[in-house]
């Protein structure tokens, strides 16, 4: 039996070198101009959307402080301290969404891929899914409704109870708070984590998991010793694509939480943090002149920080190719 | 009824020529009333001016209006840069607004009535009280919102409300988190009648921070309703199950009611540069005229008492006209449209007299 090649087109998107064109196959040149066009679109819309940023944000970003505090709402010394909050603020609530998110979704991907009979599984693959499909002011319903009375007894308790560590200190019904709006954004990103991580654990090599089974090992030291480490780079890059979708996240935080300005690690009291998208969108409709453009200057921060977001994460996946054979 | 209010614009003669001469003086012509008539401004009478749009749509169907809820400042601005032909605005135009409006209204003066007068209601959610309102006065009201009355059983609740019952519960104040006119009125309202217990000035912004907030008129009841021993303000039309408040005025309680608002209005001074074609009330927050309610937010409709197009003219005066009728008022007032308060028929008549002098540049 043939080894099972690994997904290699999977690697290296674009950086293939080019089959030379043969001459005479006019579909070919036209499939090829095609995808090259859209290649380059997605390039020219990305720098339009930067330009217009930055364009749109220049006002601001050139404005003193005397100009920017007559904004009624902006009551920071300079751009920079009333963006800082709101940078905190939206990698705060991602963050911890994701450290909500990733456990669940790898056992859930675990689960369909290596545990449930098939049928269940493809039920299970198929709701999870559907997830996904739910438009995000629906999940912001549904947590301002139905899930922050539910919250609320369990954050009295944990206030109560852990109220000593600062983190958990302060809480006030109703749960309108950084956690509540974390865990919101963490049942949004969980579908798009278990569909990638669920795809990679089940490429892993059927000869790795027949090897360890052989050795003796049972499903679990299969699971860690096989499956987990091929994955591990595909379960990173899927949680960047949910990191990706938090930090942009909007309606479900604004109808969720209750925004404050500072730098605060207080997760359960109300009224401290706020996020970016969240604060454009509750802003933006009452806003005009040089208040567009401190909110459109906020706009460009959340630009820069998913570039980096995506970067880091591309430099963690190269890091830890030659370990894992995903790519 | 409409004919009535219309008919004193008969003596319109400076139309010059089109079929828009007759200008809705006679009865019934705002039948014959055709074009477009844009407006944008403030977001607290949109749903007002929704309900205008659809009743000024029965009596003038050649008239498309529209309205863009931009907020005060942008309705003011796109009004003034002509791309609009009437505003909706919280606040009056400020003075070298007013030098603008000149050059906007083709050498003539704008116009601002104020048609939209809407009662805040202070909302709380305490399951367990019996009593209809309770009672507090702006100072106590101050007190709690700024977080130095922290339960309900706070001897100063108590003073005011001998014979209720008040649970020990924590007071949780809930603002709202966006800019709004609501907002402003209300830290007005407390900053001039709580005898120095609201310590900060008068905003569209809250001022103080690290608290329960919601996100525009239903994020604030929807908080209130979220949590037991919570309070907050918001338009009364909206405040449904919740208690609401009846504030101290002289020596009573008053509790919110359509009358009680337009009654404040009628009682409060026109501001100084108030002409009779600028109605600019300056609310009197310490009021101590019996039943006048004074936590209410007054919307402008700004127009031009002068335009270059005979359509405009027309248009504009006719619209506004119905917006200051009764029957205007009365569909804005419907709890379904707006719960607005219905202008007096005082200042109706002075209104109706500044839309008279609505006319086409000569």
């Amino acid at each position: 039996m043939a080894v099972t090649s690994p997904p290699s087109t999977r690697a290296g998107l674009g950086s293939e070198p080019q089959v030379p064109a043969t001459k005479g196959g006019l579909a070919g040149r036209v499939f090829a101009g095609l995808s090259t066009g859209a290649g380059i679109l997605i390039l020219v819309v990305l720098a339009a959307v930067a330009v217009f940023l930055v364009i749109e944000a220049w006002p601001a970003l050139t404005a003193s402080p005397e100009e920017l505090q007559e904004i009624s709402w902006f009551k920071a010394d300079s751009l920079l301290a009333y963006v800082g909050p709101l940078v905190f603020g939206t990698l705060l609530a991602s963050i911890l969404a994701l450290a909500i998110a990733v456990p669940v979704s790898v056992g859930i991907a675990l689960f369909i891929s290596h545990y449930a009979p098939r049928r269940l599984a493809q039920g299970l693959g198929y709701l999870i899914d559907l997830l996904a499909a739910i438009p995000s002011v629906v999940y912001g319903l549904w947590g301002a409704l139905w899930l922050l009375p539910i919250l609320n007894p369990f954050f009295t308790w944990l206030s109560g109870t852990l109220g000593f560590i600062p983190l958990f200190a302060g809480y006030q019904a109703p749960a309108k708070n950084i956690m509540s709006a974390s865990i919101v954004l963490a049942v949004m990103i969980l579908p798009i984590i278990t569909a990638v991580s669920r795809e990679v654990f089940l490429q892993t090599p059927v000869l790795h998991e027949e090897a360890s089974l052989a050795l003796g090992a049972t499903r679990w030291e299969m699971v860690r010793m096989a499956v987990l480490p091929f994955g591990r780079s595909g379960v990173i890059s899927a949680s960047m694509l949910g990191l990706g979708r938090a930090l942009g996240e909007t309606m479900a935080v604004l109808m969720v939480i209750s925004p404050g300005f500072l730098y605060s690690l207080f997760l359960l009291k109300p009224g401290q943090q706020q996020t970016i998208a969240a604060n454009i969108a509750s802003k933006f409709p009452e806003a005009s002149g040089l208040a567009v453009s401190t909110l459109i200057a906020t706009g460009l921060a959340l630009f820069v920080i998913t570039f980096v977001v995506n970067m880091i994460a591309r430099w963690i996946i190269a890091r830890r190719k030659e370990f894992s054979g995903a790519n | 009824m409409l004919a009535l209010t219309l008919a004193a614009c008969g003596s319109n003669s400076t139309d010059s020529g089109g079929d828009a001469t007759t200008d809705g003086a006679a009865s019934g012509s705002t039948e014959d009333l055709t074009g477009t008539l844009a407006g944008a401004g403030a977001s607290s009478q949109e749903k007002a001016v929704a309900g205008w749009i659809a009743g000024f749509g029965d009596i003038a169907p050649g008239v498309t209006v529209s309205y863009d809820a931009v907020g005060s400042g942008g309705g003011r601005e796109q009004f003034l840069s002509g791309a609009t032909q009437f505003a909706g605005s919280d606040a009056a135009l400020k003075e070298d607004e007013l030098a603008t409006a000149t050059d906007r209204c083709f050498g003539g003066e704008a116009i601002e009535v104020p048609l939209y007068i809407s009662p805040i209601a202070v909302i709380y959610n305490l399951p367990g009280v019996d009593t209809e309102h309770l009672q507090l006065s702006a100072e106590t009201l101050a007190k709690i919102f700024n977080r130095e009355i922290t339960t309900w059983n706070d001897p100063a609740i108590a003073a005011e409300n001998e014979g209720v019952e008040l649970p020990a519960t924590a007071i949780i104040p809930v603002n709202r988190s966006d800019e709004s006119g609501t907002t402003e009125n209300f830290t007005e309202y407390l900053a001039a009648a709580s005898n120095g217990a609201w310590p900060h000035e008068a905003s569209g912004d809250w001022p103080l921070s690290g608290g329960q907030s919601g996100q525009g008129t239903q994020g604030v009841v929807d908080t209130v309703t979220g949590a037991e021993g919570a309070i907050g303000y918001a338009d009364a039309s909206r405040a449904g199950d919740l208690g609401t408040v009846a504030i101290k005025v002289g020596e009573e309680y008053v509790p919110f009611s359509p009358e009680a608002a337009a009654k404040v209005v009628d009682a409060s001074p026109r501001a100084e540069d108030a002409t009779d074609k600028r109605l600019v009330v300056e609310i009197d927050r310490t009021t101590t005229e019996a039943g006048a309610y004074p936590l209410v937010l007054i919307s402008y409709s700004i127009a031009c008492d002068t335009y270059d197009k005979a359509e405009d003219a027309a248009n504009v005066k006719a619209y506004l006209t119905y917006v200051a009728s009764e029957e205007g008022q009365a569909r804005a007032a419907e709890a379904s449209v707006a719960g607005s308060a219905p202008i007096s028929d005082a200042l109706r008549t002075e209104v109706q007299a500044a839309l008279d002098s609505i006319t086409v540049k000569s």
